[in-house]
Protein backbone atom coordinates (compact mmCIF):
# COMPACT_ATOMS: atom_id res chain seq x y z
CA UNK A 1 0.00 0.00 0.00
CA UNK A 2 1.45 3.64 -0.78
CA UNK A 3 1.66 5.82 1.82
CA UNK A 4 -0.10 9.34 1.48
CA UNK A 5 1.69 12.03 0.64
CA UNK A 6 0.44 13.80 4.06
CA UNK A 7 -0.17 12.08 6.76
CA UNK A 8 -1.54 14.16 9.35
CA UNK A 9 -3.37 12.84 12.03
CA UNK A 10 -5.94 14.67 14.74
CA UNK A 11 -7.45 17.81 15.23
CA UNK A 12 -4.75 20.53 13.68
CA UNK A 13 -5.34 18.89 10.58
CA UNK A 14 -9.25 19.34 10.47
CA UNK A 15 -10.54 21.64 7.57
CA UNK A 16 -14.29 22.81 7.78
CA UNK A 17 -16.16 22.67 4.80
CA UNK A 18 -15.60 26.02 2.13
CA UNK A 19 -18.63 27.62 1.45
CA UNK A 20 -20.91 26.41 -1.85
CA UNK A 21 -18.08 24.31 -2.64
CA UNK A 22 -19.15 20.77 -3.78
CA UNK A 23 -18.74 17.63 -1.78
CA UNK A 24 -16.72 16.08 -4.00
CA UNK A 25 -15.35 17.42 -6.99
CA UNK A 26 -12.75 15.45 -9.55
CA UNK A 27 -11.38 17.28 -12.50
CA UNK A 28 -8.90 14.87 -15.33
CA UNK A 29 -8.20 12.82 -13.17
CA UNK A 30 -6.08 9.62 -14.46
CA UNK A 31 -4.12 6.75 -12.39
CA UNK A 32 -2.21 3.94 -12.77
CA UNK A 33 -0.89 1.51 -10.75
CA UNK A 34 3.22 1.92 -10.28
CA UNK A 35 4.65 -0.87 -12.57
CA UNK A 36 1.77 -1.03 -14.32
CA UNK A 37 1.34 0.28 -17.61
CA UNK A 38 -2.03 0.07 -18.71
CA UNK A 39 -4.49 3.08 -16.67
CA UNK A 40 -6.69 2.10 -13.99
CA UNK A 41 -8.80 5.86 -14.37
CA UNK A 42 -8.45 7.68 -17.88
CA UNK A 43 -9.67 11.36 -17.64
CA UNK A 44 -12.50 11.17 -14.74
CA UNK A 45 -14.30 14.36 -14.17
CA UNK A 46 -17.52 14.39 -11.66
CA UNK A 47 -18.58 16.88 -9.33
CA UNK A 48 -21.49 15.65 -6.19
CA UNK A 49 -23.20 18.09 -4.70
CA UNK A 50 -23.90 18.00 -0.65
CA UNK A 51 -26.45 15.86 0.22
CA UNK A 52 -26.18 13.95 -2.83
CA UNK A 53 -26.56 10.00 -3.07
CA UNK A 54 -24.62 8.62 -5.58
CA UNK A 55 -24.68 5.02 -6.50
CA UNK A 56 -20.86 4.14 -8.83
CA UNK A 57 -21.41 0.94 -10.82
CA UNK A 58 -19.49 -0.66 -13.09
CA UNK A 59 -17.65 -4.28 -13.92
CA UNK A 60 -15.13 -5.53 -12.20
CA UNK A 61 -11.56 -3.71 -12.86
CA UNK A 62 -13.12 -0.21 -13.77
CA UNK A 63 -11.65 1.47 -11.10
CA UNK A 64 -14.28 1.52 -8.68
CA UNK A 65 -12.11 0.81 -5.97
CA UNK A 66 -9.43 2.77 -6.92
CA UNK A 67 -11.28 6.03 -7.09
CA UNK A 68 -12.33 5.83 -3.93
CA UNK A 69 -9.05 5.08 -2.42
CA UNK A 70 -8.14 8.25 -4.42
CA UNK A 71 -10.98 10.00 -3.04
CA UNK A 72 -9.71 9.44 1.01
CA UNK A 73 -5.89 9.39 0.23
CA UNK A 74 -4.73 5.97 0.24
CA UNK A 75 -3.30 6.66 -3.18
CA UNK A 76 -1.37 9.07 -4.17
CA UNK A 77 -2.79 11.68 -7.14
CA UNK A 78 -0.65 11.21 -10.38
CA UNK A 79 -2.43 13.43 -12.25
CA UNK A 80 -5.33 15.54 -12.11
CA UNK A 81 -7.35 17.36 -8.97
CA UNK A 82 -9.53 15.83 -6.45
CA UNK A 83 -11.28 17.98 -3.99
CA UNK A 84 -13.85 17.44 -0.78
CA UNK A 85 -15.44 20.08 0.27
CA UNK A 86 -12.78 22.96 -1.49
CA UNK A 87 -9.83 20.58 0.43
CA UNK A 88 -7.06 18.51 -1.80
CA UNK A 89 -8.43 14.41 -0.96
CA UNK A 90 -5.71 13.81 1.22
CA UNK A 91 -5.68 16.93 3.40
CA UNK A 92 -9.12 16.11 4.37
CA UNK A 93 -9.16 12.93 6.82
CA UNK A 94 -12.60 14.72 9.07
CA UNK A 95 -14.38 15.17 5.89
CA UNK A 96 -14.26 11.82 4.23
CA UNK A 97 -14.92 8.45 5.47
CA UNK A 98 -15.02 4.51 4.06
CA UNK A 99 -16.78 1.51 4.96
CA UNK A 100 -14.10 -0.50 3.16
CA UNK A 101 -14.85 -3.75 1.44
CA UNK A 102 -14.29 -6.50 4.43
CA UNK A 103 -10.97 -7.88 3.58
CA UNK A 104 -8.88 -4.92 5.12
CA UNK A 105 -10.19 -5.89 8.39
CA UNK A 106 -9.21 -8.13 10.97
CA UNK A 107 -12.31 -9.36 11.51
CA UNK A 108 -10.45 -12.18 14.34
CA UNK A 109 -8.83 -9.36 16.40
CA UNK A 110 -10.02 -9.21 20.05
CA UNK A 111 -11.95 -6.16 20.31
CA UNK A 112 -15.74 -5.48 20.85
CA UNK A 113 -18.72 -3.80 18.80
CA UNK A 114 -18.09 -0.45 20.99
CA UNK A 115 -14.50 -0.52 20.42
CA UNK A 116 -14.59 -0.46 17.01
CA UNK A 117 -17.30 1.96 16.53
CA UNK A 118 -15.19 4.14 18.74
CA UNK A 119 -12.22 3.94 16.01
CA UNK A 120 -14.25 6.54 14.34
CA UNK A 121 -13.92 8.86 16.83
CA UNK A 122 -9.92 8.36 16.71
CA UNK A 123 -9.41 10.62 13.98
CA UNK A 124 -11.07 13.94 16.13
CA UNK A 125 -8.71 12.88 19.04
CA UNK A 126 -5.15 12.16 17.83
CA UNK A 127 -2.21 11.64 20.08
CA UNK A 128 -2.25 11.45 23.72
CA UNK A 129 -6.18 11.87 24.26
CA UNK A 130 -8.74 9.40 24.88
CA UNK A 131 -12.73 9.06 24.16
CA UNK A 132 -14.31 11.58 26.10
CA UNK A 133 -18.21 11.94 26.63
CA UNK A 134 -18.66 13.36 23.27
CA UNK A 135 -17.39 10.88 21.76
CA UNK A 136 -19.68 8.12 24.00
CA UNK A 137 -22.49 9.74 23.27
CA UNK A 138 -21.57 9.83 18.96
CA UNK A 139 -20.64 6.13 19.53
CA UNK A 140 -24.03 5.33 21.28
CA UNK A 141 -25.68 6.92 18.71
CA UNK A 142 -24.24 5.58 16.24
CA UNK A 143 -25.05 1.97 17.32
CA UNK A 144 -28.83 3.33 18.25
CA UNK A 145 -29.23 3.88 14.19
CA UNK A 146 -27.40 0.83 13.36
CA UNK A 147 -29.69 -0.71 15.62
CA UNK A 148 -26.98 -3.04 17.09
CA UNK A 149 -26.81 -1.97 20.70
CA UNK A 150 -27.55 -4.99 22.21
CA UNK A 151 -24.59 -6.42 20.72
CA UNK A 152 -21.93 -3.64 22.02
CA UNK A 153 -20.04 -5.76 24.23
CA UNK A 154 -19.49 -8.96 21.88
CA UNK A 155 -16.51 -9.65 20.24
CA UNK A 156 -16.80 -9.00 16.29
CA UNK A 157 -14.97 -12.23 15.60
CA UNK A 158 -18.40 -13.50 16.57
CA UNK A 159 -20.75 -11.60 14.24
CA UNK A 160 -22.80 -12.31 10.99
CA UNK A 161 -21.37 -10.53 7.88
CA UNK A 162 -24.50 -8.09 8.31
CA UNK A 163 -23.68 -7.44 11.41
CA UNK A 164 -20.18 -6.82 10.82
CA UNK A 165 -21.02 -4.54 7.76
CA UNK A 166 -23.60 -2.70 10.58
CA UNK A 167 -20.80 -2.36 12.72
CA UNK A 168 -18.79 -0.94 9.77
CA UNK A 169 -21.27 1.74 8.45
CA UNK A 170 -21.64 2.28 12.89
CA UNK A 171 -17.86 3.65 12.75
CA UNK A 172 -18.38 5.76 9.73
CA UNK A 173 -21.40 7.23 11.75
CA UNK A 174 -19.67 8.23 14.79
CA UNK A 175 -16.82 9.77 12.52
CA UNK A 176 -19.50 12.06 11.48
CA UNK A 177 -17.41 12.71 8.38
CA UNK A 178 -19.66 14.63 5.32
CA UNK A 179 -19.13 12.75 2.57
CA UNK A 180 -19.46 9.06 3.45
CA UNK A 181 -17.69 6.17 0.87
CA UNK A 182 -19.21 2.81 0.46
CA UNK A 183 -17.31 0.22 -1.11
CA UNK A 184 -19.53 -2.79 -1.94
CA UNK A 185 -21.55 -2.55 1.48
CA UNK A 186 -23.86 -4.98 0.54
CA UNK A 187 -21.78 -8.16 -0.37
CA UNK A 188 -23.24 -11.04 1.98
CA UNK A 189 -25.49 -9.12 3.60
CA UNK A 190 -28.96 -10.01 4.99
CA UNK A 191 -32.26 -7.96 3.48
CA UNK A 192 -32.80 -6.66 6.77
CA UNK A 193 -29.70 -4.98 7.22
CA UNK A 194 -29.61 -3.61 3.48
CA UNK A 195 -32.86 -2.65 4.02
CA UNK A 196 -31.36 -0.27 6.99
CA UNK A 197 -28.56 0.98 5.03
CA UNK A 198 -30.70 2.46 2.63
CA UNK A 199 -32.62 4.18 5.27
CA UNK A 200 -29.50 5.05 6.94
CA UNK A 201 -27.96 6.19 4.00
CA UNK A 202 -31.06 8.52 3.42
CA UNK A 203 -31.07 10.16 6.47
CA UNK A 204 -27.24 11.17 6.37
CA UNK A 205 -28.43 12.69 2.78
CA UNK A 206 -31.33 14.72 4.20
CA UNK A 207 -29.17 16.18 6.53
CA UNK A 208 -26.66 17.68 3.51
CA UNK A 209 -23.93 14.88 3.72
CA UNK A 210 -23.14 12.84 0.60
CA UNK A 211 -22.94 9.37 0.02
CA UNK A 212 -21.26 7.56 -2.76
CA UNK A 213 -21.85 3.89 -2.76
CA UNK A 214 -20.04 1.24 -5.21
CA UNK A 215 -21.92 -1.71 -6.16
CA UNK A 216 -22.24 -4.28 -8.80
CA UNK A 217 -25.67 -5.12 -8.09
CA UNK A 218 -27.63 -2.99 -11.24
CA UNK A 219 -31.30 -3.99 -9.48
CA UNK A 220 -30.93 -1.71 -6.43
CA UNK A 221 -30.38 1.42 -8.40
CA UNK A 222 -33.54 2.48 -9.76
CA UNK A 223 -35.09 1.93 -6.30
CA UNK A 224 -32.73 3.53 -3.93
CA UNK A 225 -30.61 6.27 -6.06
CA UNK A 226 -31.40 9.23 -7.58
CA UNK A 227 -28.03 9.31 -9.39
CA UNK A 228 -26.09 7.10 -11.45
CA UNK A 229 -22.26 7.42 -12.26
CA UNK A 230 -21.37 4.49 -14.73
CA UNK A 231 -17.51 3.78 -14.67
CA UNK A 232 -15.50 2.16 -16.82
CA UNK A 233 -12.01 4.06 -16.51
CA UNK A 234 -13.54 6.84 -17.05
CA UNK A 235 -17.45 7.68 -16.58
CA UNK A 236 -19.16 6.14 -19.66
CA UNK A 237 -22.30 8.02 -18.31
CA UNK A 238 -24.12 9.72 -15.44
CA UNK A 239 -27.89 10.67 -14.61
CA UNK A 240 -30.68 8.59 -13.57
CA UNK A 241 -30.61 4.80 -13.52
CA UNK A 242 -33.04 5.06 -16.19
CA UNK A 243 -30.73 6.94 -18.57
CA UNK A 244 -27.38 5.47 -17.73
CA UNK A 245 -28.63 1.94 -17.45
CA UNK A 246 -28.93 1.22 -21.53
CA UNK A 247 -28.27 -2.29 -22.67
CA UNK A 248 -25.98 0.26 -24.73
CA UNK A 249 -23.74 1.39 -21.62
CA UNK A 250 -24.08 -2.10 -19.91
CA UNK A 251 -22.86 -4.09 -23.19
CA UNK A 252 -20.08 -1.27 -23.78
CA UNK A 253 -19.16 -1.91 -19.98
CA UNK A 254 -19.71 -5.34 -19.30
CA UNK A 255 -18.76 -6.92 -22.70
CA UNK A 256 -15.36 -6.66 -22.01
CA UNK A 257 -15.77 -7.75 -18.61
CA UNK A 258 -13.82 -11.28 -19.38
CA UNK A 259 -10.97 -9.38 -20.74
CA UNK A 260 -10.68 -7.06 -18.05
CA UNK A 261 -10.37 -9.73 -15.17
CA UNK A 262 -7.78 -11.52 -16.89
CA UNK A 263 -5.92 -7.95 -17.34
CA UNK A 264 -6.03 -6.72 -13.55
CA UNK A 265 -7.84 -9.06 -10.54
CA UNK A 266 -6.78 -6.13 -8.58
CA UNK A 267 -9.45 -3.77 -8.14
CA UNK B 1 5.66 -20.48 54.87
CA UNK B 2 6.30 -16.69 55.37
CA UNK B 3 9.63 -17.36 56.48
CA UNK B 4 10.51 -19.59 53.34
CA UNK B 5 9.32 -16.66 51.69
CA UNK B 6 11.08 -14.31 53.30
CA UNK B 7 14.33 -15.92 53.92
CA UNK B 8 16.11 -15.07 50.27
CA UNK B 9 14.23 -11.77 50.37
CA UNK B 10 17.43 -10.49 52.53
CA UNK B 11 19.76 -10.76 49.83
CA UNK B 12 20.56 -8.31 47.80
CA UNK B 13 21.10 -10.19 45.02
CA UNK B 14 18.10 -11.91 44.92
CA UNK B 15 15.92 -8.84 45.56
CA UNK B 16 17.75 -7.28 42.78
CA UNK B 17 17.24 -10.34 40.09
CA UNK B 18 13.56 -10.18 41.81
CA UNK B 19 12.52 -7.14 41.16
CA UNK B 20 14.28 -6.94 37.27
CA UNK B 21 12.33 -10.17 36.73
CA UNK B 22 9.25 -8.08 37.77
CA UNK B 23 9.84 -5.23 35.88
CA UNK B 24 10.91 -7.39 32.39
CA UNK B 25 7.56 -9.90 33.22
CA UNK B 26 5.07 -6.54 33.43
CA UNK B 27 6.76 -5.35 29.81
CA UNK B 28 6.61 -8.68 28.26
CA UNK B 29 3.49 -9.38 29.64
CA UNK B 30 2.20 -5.55 28.05
CA UNK B 31 3.64 -6.14 24.73
CA UNK B 32 2.28 -10.11 24.49
CA UNK B 33 -1.58 -9.19 23.89
CA UNK B 34 -0.15 -7.31 20.43
CA UNK B 35 2.19 -9.59 19.33
CA UNK B 36 -0.10 -12.31 19.63
CA UNK B 37 -2.84 -10.23 17.57
CA UNK B 38 -0.61 -8.90 15.43
CA UNK B 39 0.95 -12.23 14.59
CA UNK B 40 4.30 -11.09 14.97
CA UNK B 41 5.35 -14.06 17.64
CA UNK B 42 8.35 -14.90 14.59
CA UNK B 43 9.76 -12.07 15.43
CA UNK B 44 10.06 -12.42 18.98
CA UNK B 45 12.18 -15.14 18.79
CA UNK B 46 14.30 -13.47 15.67
CA UNK B 47 15.11 -10.21 17.56
CA UNK B 48 16.40 -12.64 20.33
CA UNK B 49 18.64 -14.27 18.49
CA UNK B 50 19.94 -11.10 16.69
CA UNK B 51 21.48 -9.70 19.44
CA UNK B 52 23.67 -12.20 20.68
CA UNK B 53 26.48 -10.37 17.80
CA UNK B 54 25.31 -6.96 19.77
CA UNK B 55 25.86 -8.72 23.38
CA UNK B 56 29.75 -10.12 22.05
CA UNK B 57 30.49 -7.39 20.82
CA UNK B 58 29.61 -5.36 23.46
CA UNK B 59 31.89 -7.60 25.79
CA UNK B 60 34.78 -6.63 23.20
CA UNK B 61 35.13 -3.42 23.89
CA UNK B 62 33.69 -3.48 27.10
CA UNK B 63 30.48 -1.58 26.61
CA UNK B 64 27.63 -2.54 28.84
CA UNK B 65 25.99 -6.29 27.49
CA UNK B 66 22.80 -5.19 27.48
CA UNK B 67 23.59 -1.63 25.77
CA UNK B 68 24.90 -3.78 22.90
CA UNK B 69 22.41 -5.61 22.56
CA UNK B 70 19.80 -2.48 22.27
CA UNK B 71 21.96 -1.68 19.41
CA UNK B 72 22.06 -4.91 17.84
CA UNK B 73 18.27 -5.59 17.92
CA UNK B 74 17.29 -1.90 16.90
CA UNK B 75 19.53 -2.90 13.62
CA UNK B 76 17.54 -5.69 13.47
CA UNK B 77 14.28 -3.47 13.16
CA UNK B 78 15.95 -1.40 10.78
CA UNK B 79 17.10 -4.34 8.46
CA UNK B 80 14.38 -5.96 8.63
CA UNK B 81 12.11 -3.42 7.46
CA UNK B 82 14.45 -2.14 4.99
CA UNK B 83 14.28 -5.59 3.46
CA UNK B 84 10.63 -5.58 3.30
CA UNK B 85 10.26 -2.37 1.76
CA UNK B 86 12.28 -3.41 -0.86
CA UNK B 87 10.03 -4.75 -3.70
CA UNK B 88 7.87 -6.91 -1.81
CA UNK B 89 9.90 -8.89 0.30
CA UNK B 90 7.39 -10.57 2.75
CA UNK B 91 8.58 -9.54 6.33
CA UNK B 92 8.73 -13.55 7.39
CA UNK B 93 11.17 -14.00 5.05
CA UNK B 94 13.34 -10.83 6.04
CA UNK B 95 12.87 -11.70 9.42
CA UNK B 96 14.46 -15.31 8.53
CA UNK B 97 17.28 -14.13 6.77
CA UNK B 98 18.38 -11.37 9.11
CA UNK B 99 17.89 -13.39 12.16
CA UNK B 100 19.73 -16.65 10.48
CA UNK B 101 22.25 -14.19 10.03
CA UNK B 102 23.06 -12.24 12.95
CA UNK B 103 22.88 -15.20 15.25
CA UNK B 104 25.38 -16.92 12.99
CA UNK B 105 27.58 -14.16 12.71
CA UNK B 106 27.57 -13.97 16.82
CA UNK B 107 28.36 -17.43 17.40
CA UNK B 108 31.64 -16.95 14.88
CA UNK B 109 32.21 -13.50 17.03
CA UNK B 110 32.34 -15.86 20.21
CA UNK B 111 34.39 -18.02 18.89
CA UNK B 112 37.07 -15.52 18.00
CA UNK B 113 36.73 -13.84 21.26
CA UNK B 114 38.66 -15.88 24.00
CA UNK B 115 38.21 -16.11 27.73
CA UNK B 116 33.94 -15.20 26.47
CA UNK B 117 32.78 -17.86 28.67
CA UNK B 118 28.90 -16.21 29.19
CA UNK B 119 27.46 -18.45 26.55
CA UNK B 120 25.12 -20.33 28.56
CA UNK B 121 24.02 -17.05 30.62
CA UNK B 122 23.46 -15.30 27.18
CA UNK B 123 21.58 -18.11 26.04
CA UNK B 124 19.39 -19.41 28.81
CA UNK B 125 19.30 -16.58 31.03
CA UNK B 126 21.13 -15.48 34.61
CA UNK B 127 18.52 -13.55 36.29
CA UNK B 128 20.52 -13.96 39.74
CA UNK B 129 23.18 -12.21 38.34
CA UNK B 130 21.89 -9.11 37.70
CA UNK B 131 24.05 -5.65 38.71
CA UNK B 132 22.93 -2.58 40.22
CA UNK B 133 23.42 -1.19 36.80
CA UNK B 134 21.56 -3.93 34.95
CA UNK B 135 18.69 -3.11 37.28
CA UNK B 136 18.72 0.37 36.77
CA UNK B 137 19.01 -0.37 32.91
CA UNK B 138 16.01 -3.20 33.21
CA UNK B 139 13.80 -0.61 34.77
CA UNK B 140 14.01 2.26 32.96
CA UNK B 141 13.70 -0.07 29.83
CA UNK B 142 10.49 -1.45 31.05
CA UNK B 143 9.05 1.38 32.17
CA UNK B 144 9.78 3.22 28.98
CA UNK B 145 7.75 0.53 26.79
CA UNK B 146 4.50 0.39 29.43
CA UNK B 147 4.35 4.08 28.97
CA UNK B 148 4.60 4.11 25.18
CA UNK B 149 1.73 1.35 25.17
CA UNK B 150 -0.25 3.06 27.00
CA UNK B 151 0.16 6.51 25.31
CA UNK B 152 -0.20 4.98 21.79
CA UNK B 153 -2.54 1.83 23.01
CA UNK B 154 -5.26 3.87 20.70
CA UNK B 155 -2.91 4.05 17.26
CA UNK B 156 -1.52 0.29 18.14
CA UNK B 157 -5.45 -0.62 18.45
CA UNK B 158 -6.64 0.53 15.37
CA UNK B 159 -3.50 -0.36 13.00
CA UNK B 160 -3.82 -3.70 13.90
CA UNK B 161 -7.61 -4.00 13.57
CA UNK B 162 -7.93 -2.23 10.36
CA UNK B 163 -4.88 -0.76 8.61
CA UNK B 164 -6.73 0.84 5.81
CA UNK B 165 -8.95 2.85 8.50
CA UNK B 166 -6.06 3.87 10.10
CA UNK B 167 -4.18 5.25 6.76
CA UNK B 168 -7.63 6.78 6.16
CA UNK B 169 -7.55 8.47 9.26
CA UNK B 170 -3.91 9.98 8.52
CA UNK B 171 -2.28 7.60 10.98
CA UNK B 172 1.28 5.82 8.87
CA UNK B 173 0.40 1.63 10.15
CA UNK B 174 4.38 1.57 8.90
CA UNK B 175 5.55 4.01 11.25
CA UNK B 176 3.37 2.44 14.09
CA UNK B 177 4.56 -1.16 13.69
CA UNK B 178 8.26 0.34 12.85
CA UNK B 179 7.48 2.14 16.59
CA UNK B 180 5.94 -1.21 18.03
CA UNK B 181 9.67 -3.29 16.81
CA UNK B 182 11.48 -1.26 18.61
CA UNK B 183 9.45 -2.05 21.96
CA UNK B 184 9.54 -5.59 21.11
CA UNK B 185 13.58 -5.40 20.64
CA UNK B 186 13.92 -3.76 23.96
CA UNK B 187 12.20 -5.86 25.31
CA UNK B 188 13.70 -8.71 24.15
CA UNK B 189 16.82 -7.39 25.24
CA UNK B 190 16.03 -6.89 28.88
CA UNK B 191 14.01 -10.02 28.86
CA UNK B 192 16.77 -12.28 27.70
CA UNK B 193 18.82 -11.64 30.91
CA UNK B 194 16.29 -13.27 33.14
CA UNK B 195 15.14 -16.09 30.27
CA UNK B 196 18.11 -16.05 28.02
CA UNK B 197 17.96 -15.42 24.18
CA UNK B 198 16.53 -19.19 23.21
CA UNK B 199 13.33 -18.79 25.60
CA UNK B 200 12.15 -14.54 25.83
CA UNK B 201 9.77 -15.73 23.06
CA UNK B 202 7.95 -17.65 25.83
CA UNK B 203 7.39 -14.37 27.73
CA UNK B 204 6.24 -12.48 24.99
CA UNK B 205 4.08 -15.22 23.32
CA UNK B 206 2.34 -17.40 26.19
CA UNK B 207 1.21 -14.72 28.39
CA UNK B 208 -1.45 -13.65 26.01
CA UNK B 209 -1.80 -16.98 24.19
CA UNK B 210 -3.32 -17.99 27.68
CA UNK B 211 -4.95 -14.60 28.78
CA UNK B 212 -6.85 -15.08 24.95
CA UNK B 213 -8.03 -18.57 25.98
CA UNK B 214 -9.84 -16.80 29.32
CA UNK B 215 -10.99 -13.40 28.47
CA UNK B 216 -11.82 -11.60 25.36
CA UNK B 217 -10.81 -7.94 25.27
CA UNK B 218 -7.68 -6.68 24.53
CA UNK B 219 -7.27 -4.81 27.85
CA UNK B 220 -8.46 -7.77 30.03
CA UNK B 221 -5.77 -9.67 27.80
CA UNK B 222 -3.07 -7.47 28.52
CA UNK B 223 -3.93 -7.24 32.39
CA UNK B 224 -3.95 -11.01 32.49
CA UNK B 225 -0.99 -11.39 30.75
CA UNK B 226 1.06 -9.17 33.01
CA UNK B 227 -0.41 -11.01 35.82
CA UNK B 228 0.62 -14.74 34.58
CA UNK B 229 4.32 -13.62 33.78
CA UNK B 230 4.94 -11.94 36.90
CA UNK B 231 3.62 -15.03 38.54
CA UNK B 232 6.04 -17.15 36.36
CA UNK B 233 8.53 -15.29 37.15
CA UNK B 234 8.33 -15.05 40.87
CA UNK B 235 7.55 -19.10 40.79
CA UNK B 236 10.89 -19.40 38.49
CA UNK B 237 12.91 -17.26 41.25
CA UNK B 238 12.19 -18.99 44.28
CA UNK B 239 12.73 -22.47 42.37
CA UNK B 240 16.06 -21.30 41.41
CA UNK B 241 16.82 -20.18 44.79
CA UNK B 242 15.62 -23.46 46.94
CA UNK B 243 15.94 -25.79 44.27
CA UNK B 244 18.91 -24.62 42.15
CA UNK B 245 16.66 -24.97 39.04
CA UNK B 246 17.42 -23.22 35.77
CA UNK B 247 15.64 -20.18 36.07
CA UNK B 248 14.72 -19.38 32.49
CA UNK B 249 13.56 -23.05 32.00
CA UNK B 250 11.88 -22.75 35.16
CA UNK B 251 9.50 -19.67 34.27
CA UNK B 252 9.01 -21.17 30.95
CA UNK B 253 7.88 -24.08 32.32
CA UNK B 254 5.37 -22.09 34.96
CA UNK B 255 4.23 -20.30 31.62
CA UNK B 256 3.41 -23.42 29.80
CA UNK B 257 1.80 -24.92 32.99
CA UNK B 258 -0.13 -21.82 33.13
CA UNK B 259 -1.19 -22.47 28.90
CA UNK B 260 -2.10 -25.93 29.28
CA UNK B 261 -4.30 -25.16 32.40
CA UNK B 262 -6.09 -22.63 30.19
CA UNK B 263 -6.34 -25.07 27.37
CA UNK B 264 -8.24 -27.78 29.21
CA UNK B 265 -10.21 -25.42 31.20
CA UNK B 266 -11.64 -23.62 27.97
CA UNK B 267 -11.94 -26.63 26.10
CA UNK B 268 -14.00 -27.86 29.09
CA UNK B 269 -16.47 -25.02 29.05
CA UNK B 270 -16.92 -25.00 25.24
CA UNK B 271 -17.83 -28.91 25.40
CA UNK B 272 -20.29 -28.09 28.89
CA UNK B 273 -22.02 -24.95 26.94
CA UNK B 274 -22.49 -26.87 23.83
Amino acid sequence: MKKSPLLCYGKSCDHPPMESTPALKIENLNFHYPGDKSSVLENVNVSIAPGEKVALVGPNGAGKSTLMKLILGLEQIQSGNISVYGHEAHACRHRVAMVPQKSSVDWMFPVTVRQVITMGRFVHLGWFKNPGKKDRDAVDQAMETMEITDIAHKQVGELSGGQQQRVMLARTLAHDADLLLLDEPLNHVDIATQELMFHTIEKICSLGKSVLVSTHDLGILTVHFSRVLFLDKTFIADGTAENVLTPQNIAKAYGFEFHKNRENTQC
Amino acid sequence: MLEWILEPLQYSFFLKGLFAGIAVAAACGILSGFIVWRGMAFIGDALAHAILPGIVLATMFGVHMLIGALIAAIFSVIAIGALTSHKGFKEDTAIGVIFAGAFALGLLLIDKVSGFKDLTHILFGNILGVSGFDLTLIIIVAFVVILMVILFYKELLVTSFDSTHALAIGLSPTVIHFGFLILTASTTVIASQTVGVVMVLALLVTPAATASLLVKELPKIMGLSIILSVISIIIGFYSSYYFDAPSGATIVMVLTIFFIAAFLFSKIKSTLVN
